[in-house]
């Protein structure tokens, strides 16, 4: 099966045209030797009905729990999704364009991103924001090379607040490049904010995470004072939902803000794709990584957009570009941007409130079981941790009740056996906050 | 057109969420004043209808391969199946948090660990893994493969990657991402590598070099063994980039030919949706001796189970939160099923076929930069009608969006000057070609008669040709009506 629209007869006319005999002429540039001469050992082709089904029957090997009894947040958020997303974001002209090089053919793939920088400067309290980026962990990655870079320094001092995903990532490159990395253990929820000032010195910059990947909300002003004095740069991870209430990155004077877009109408996808995003106060644009869309005239003087400060990327600058990035996630992006516009300030600050609303329900509800603590006091977003006899077990009960409970912390954070991180979102409501803790009560006698 | 910002208006957002309850505190009663802001963001107010109509015009305003011809060298705009979306789509698949425990997700996993067996067989590699978000993280995750290798066997002195001229940018902005020196290697008068250059160039501090083959030039590198050969004999490994797969698919192995390590481009080659940019999936396929070096975690197979291990101590870690980007794995899986051995051949043949077609309409009139059989793609080379007419290849690439045609990738690579480099896929049909090629030749005869018309191109775009100076100069990266 195939896509392919040339009969044998074109074929055989194209041939004529070119001037060879066959197609396997056209092949003659590859050395005898290494032809591959078998058919590729893959299953054989299926016509699309009997593809669905086998796909569909994968499918349902997965097992997708209730909108309301999914509990686990961790990095992935369960949000509703508007239809208008969805309706839009299929569009073939959405979906089949390419990345913008051709302005004046791709306005509307432009002028939704200019939207998403706009709306991530908004939300970020920050001046310029880029196209998108892969994902929140390798935006943070990037934004600690551009620290890297601008200070000239090679030390990082990263919050274990820190989604320990991002922090492998950040790892992974920077052990390489010979960089030392420094990680300042979270305190009971929340990064101790003393134990920076001695970490910072000849530091490049400081990461923290906001809410952190703990749900605690953590003191970016202060954070980013001590980062200052030392000469490094502040940059914090943050949760665009959180940020429809919290004080942005912006007003905690950090310098560069990271993030992941998934919370605002990407679905989970089991991890990808969603979208990164990285803002910056306008000291930095020519530091940043990835494409950016900018505004300009035509020549009769009308508005329009266009790809702008490429003298920064690959393609110009080889290897001496501030990334090796080739793309963005302009599709994913553009989800982020029409559930943003659809909500409006007053309907993101309405799912954040909520998302505050449920959790603290959650764990005031939770502080009353038999056996279930709360066991530290800070303020948080939409995670906090419970502490449970037996995590694991009790996790596994919750899931036979159809519960995709939280997560347990122990493998990454030792000193958390007994612990799980919890998640509520707008999507569990009163009802199924008060099935989930009937159930875990039920689970931990 | 308007930004969404200028339509907003106050009071008019769509009603979205109920409140939470009777007994609902206040936020302030639950989190510290001091944490709070003050000043909402300055996000727009605007019905659904109005969101509807705004992305309808927008997307009308957006060339791509459901509404045009989009013959973009090197990036394989062929047809996105509708089929591939309806699958991606699937709650089964699309509601999954990524840290659900494994016995929930054996399908997916499954389709995961089939995925990787399919594109090593088709690479001629051992082993894949998906993790990387994109071609250039493929590249990355490929040279901390490489370094790794060495670090290991203590040749530290290996800096130097080895990179052709005609390469893609990603590849010597990679090098340098992963802690090495690019040493640049020419290309020869037929297009290829120059193997003199590429002897001068090798020695004790070689890490590897990296081959796109096909080349950018729509060229398979006829000396690929004895390179191959040449770096090996030197120390150093061989990594290829993989962005032109879709000429060779079936029909050669990257790891029958000596490459060591390689990514392949799922949005290319395969088909999933190129999206305006993003989302990629750039999935690493290497041979047997790089494989405790790839990223964490795993899949394997255990009886008729699948699990992620996260065991393997010379892991280069993670380039990646989660697993990769799964909704893209799941669309290339559904293509590859779909064609099976033989659809993936024909794929490369025809797209081969194609590419050849359409050149053989247009070597009559324009230099074609090598002027000798191509594989999926081919460069022309516009110097002579630039020098005649003063019309350069920019001004007939923007001439051809009056045709209603996309141009082709334009002033790359960057050792053809005034490059347009053609890459029609097998999709397409003759008709198709036959037009793009009427409309190619009819601008060469309006650069002579009517110069001015193809310098100030285009016409019948909703804007005229943009000041991309000015964007540059004075940077406006984003609308300040809002707030």
């Amino acid at each position: 099966m195939d896509y392919i629209q040339n009969t044998p007869a074109d074929a055989a006319d194209m041939l004529k045209s070119i001037g060879v005999g066959s197609i396997d002429d056209l092949f003659a540039s590859i050395p005898e030797g290494v032809r591959l001469q078998r058919p590729l050992e893959i299953p054989p082709a299926l016509p699309e009905q009997d593809l669905l089904s086998h796909l569909q029957s994968l499918a349902a090997r997965n097992r997708t729990f209730d909108a309301g009894r999914c509990f686990l947040g961790a990095g992935a958020y369960n949000h509703f999704v508007p239809a208008v997303v969805d309706a839009l974001f299929s569009r073939g002209e959405f979906l089949s364009a390419y990345t913008p090089y051709q302005a004046e053919a791709s306005q509307g793939t432009l002028q939704h991103i200019f939207e998403f920088q706009t709306m991530i400067c908004e939300l970020t309290g920050m001046d310029v924001a880029n196209a998108s980026h892969y994902d929140g962990g390798t935006a943070l990655e990037e934004a600690v090379a551009m620290a890297v870079d601008h200070t000239e320094r090679r030390k990082v001092v990263i919050s274990g607040g820190v989604n320990p995903q991002y922090r492998a990532v950040v790892k992974s490159l920077f052990k390489h490049l010979g960089a030392t990395i420094i990680e300042v253990a979270q305190v009971r929820g929340t990064t101790p904010v003393a134990t920076l000032k001695e970490a910072a010195q000849d530091a490049a910059c400081i990461v923290m995470q906001n809410p952190n990947f703990l749900g605690g909300i953590e003191e970016l002003a202060a954070v980013s004072e001590i980062a200052h004095a030392a000469g490094a740069l502040s940059i914090a991870s943050v949760n665009p939902v959180a940020l429809a209430l919290l004080k942005s990155p912006g007003e905690c004077g950090c310098d560069i803000a990271v993030g992941e877009g998934q919370p605002l109408g990407i679905e989970m996808n089991f991890g990808g794709p969603w979208a990164g995003f990285i803002a910056a106060k306008k000291e930095f644009i020519r530091g940043m990584p990835g494409r950016i869309v900018g505004e300009t005239v035509d020549a009769e003087g009308k508005r329009g957009f266009t790809l702008t400060l490429q003298a920064r990327e690959q393609h110009i600058r080889r290897e001496k570009a501030s990334s090796n990035i080739c793309t963005n996630q302009a599709l994913m992006a553009l989800r982020a941007t029409i559930y943003l516009e659809t909500l409006g300030p007053g309907g993101l600050r309405r799912v954040a409130e909520v998302c505050v609303q449920r959790s603290h329900e959650l764990a005031a509800k939770l502080a009353k079981v038999q056996g279930v603590k709360i066991p530290f006091q800070y303020p948080f977003f939409h995670e906090f941790i419970a502490e449970l006899p037996h995590p694991a077990q009790t996790l596994a009960r919750l899931q036979e009740k159809g519960f995709l409970g939280g997560l347990h912390l122990q493998p990454v954070f030792r000193d958390l056996r007994d612990h799980v991180l919890l998640c509520c979102t707008e999507r569990n409501s009163s009802a199924d906050i008060d099935a989930f803790v009937a159930a875990l009560a039920e689970a931990v006698k | 057109m308007k930004t969404i910002f200028e339509k907003s208006h106050p009071g008019r957002s769509t009603a979205y969420l109920a409140a939470a309850g009777p007994d609902e505190k206040p936020v302030a009663s639950l989190l510290p004043a001091s944490a709070l802001r003050t000043k909402p963001p300055g996000l727009p107010e605007v019905s659904e209808l109005e969101i509807v109509r705004h992305f309808t015009e927008l997307s009308h305003r957006t060339f791509s391969i459901d509404g045009n011809f989009y013959p973009l060298g090197s990036c394989t705009m062929k047809y996105n199946p509708k089929i591939n979306e309806k699958i991606a789509a699937l709650p089964g698949f699309a509601k999954l948090h990524p840290l659900q425990p494994e016995d929930t997700v054996q399908g997916l996993l499954e389709i995961m660990w089939s995925l990787e067996r399919m594109l090593a067989e088709i690479a001629g590699m051992d082993v894949v893994t998906l993790q990387p978000a994109a071609g250039a993280q493929g590249e990355l995750t490929g040279l901390l493969l490489i370094r790794s290798h060495h670090q290991e066997n203590k040749q530290d002195q290996r800096k130097e990657i080895l990179i052709p001229d005609s390469a893609h940018g990603t590849n010597p902005a990679t090098a340098t991402l992963s802690g090495y020196k690019t040493i640049s290697v020419k290309s020869d008068a037929r297009g290829g590598i120059d193997l003199e250059d590429l002897k001068s160039k090798l020695s004790e501090r070689t890490a590897g070099m990296m081959i796109t083959n096909p080349s950018t030039l729509g060229l398979f590198e006829e000396n690929i063994q004895a390179i191959a050969e040449l770096v090996h004999k030197a120390g150093g490994l061989v990594y290829m980039d993989g962005a032109n797969m879709n000429a060779i698919q079936g029909r050669a192995r990257p790891g029958d030919f000596g490459i060591d390590v390689m990514h392949f481009n799922l949005h290319k080659t395969f088909s999933t949706p190129h999206g305006g940019g993003g989302p990629g999936s750039g999935p690493v396929a290497c041979k047997k001796f790089l494989e405790p070096y790839l990223p964490v975690p795993r899949i394997q197979k255990e009886g008729a189970s699948f699990k992620f291990d996260f065991g393997q101590p010379k892991s280069i870690g993670k380039v990646k939160a989660f697993w990769g980007n799964i909704g893209m794995h799941i669309r290339a899986y559904t293509y590859i099923r779909f064609h099976g051995p033989e659809g993936v051949r024909r794929n490369a043949e025809h797209a081969v076929l194609n590419a050849n077609y359409l050149m053989s309409l247009l070597k009559k009139r324009f230099k074609v930069a090598y002027p000798r059989l191509c594989m999926h793609e081919f460069v022309i080379d516009n110097t002579p009608y630039a020098k005649k007419t003063g019309v350069r290849t920019l001004d007939m690439a923007k001439r051809l969006l009056d045709y209603n045609f996309h141009p082709p990738t334009i002033y790359f690579p960057l050792i053809v000057h005034e490059a347009m480099m053609i890459e029609p896929t097998e999709t397409e049909n003759r008709e198709t070609l036959d037009a793009f090629a009427a409309a190619l030749l009819k601008i060469a005869d309006e650069a002579k008669t009517d110069p001015e018309k193809v310098k100030t191109a285009p016409h019948t775009m909703p804007v005229k040709r943009l000041n991309e100076v000015k964007a540059a100069k004075e940077p406006i990266v984003r609308c300040y009506t809002c707030g």
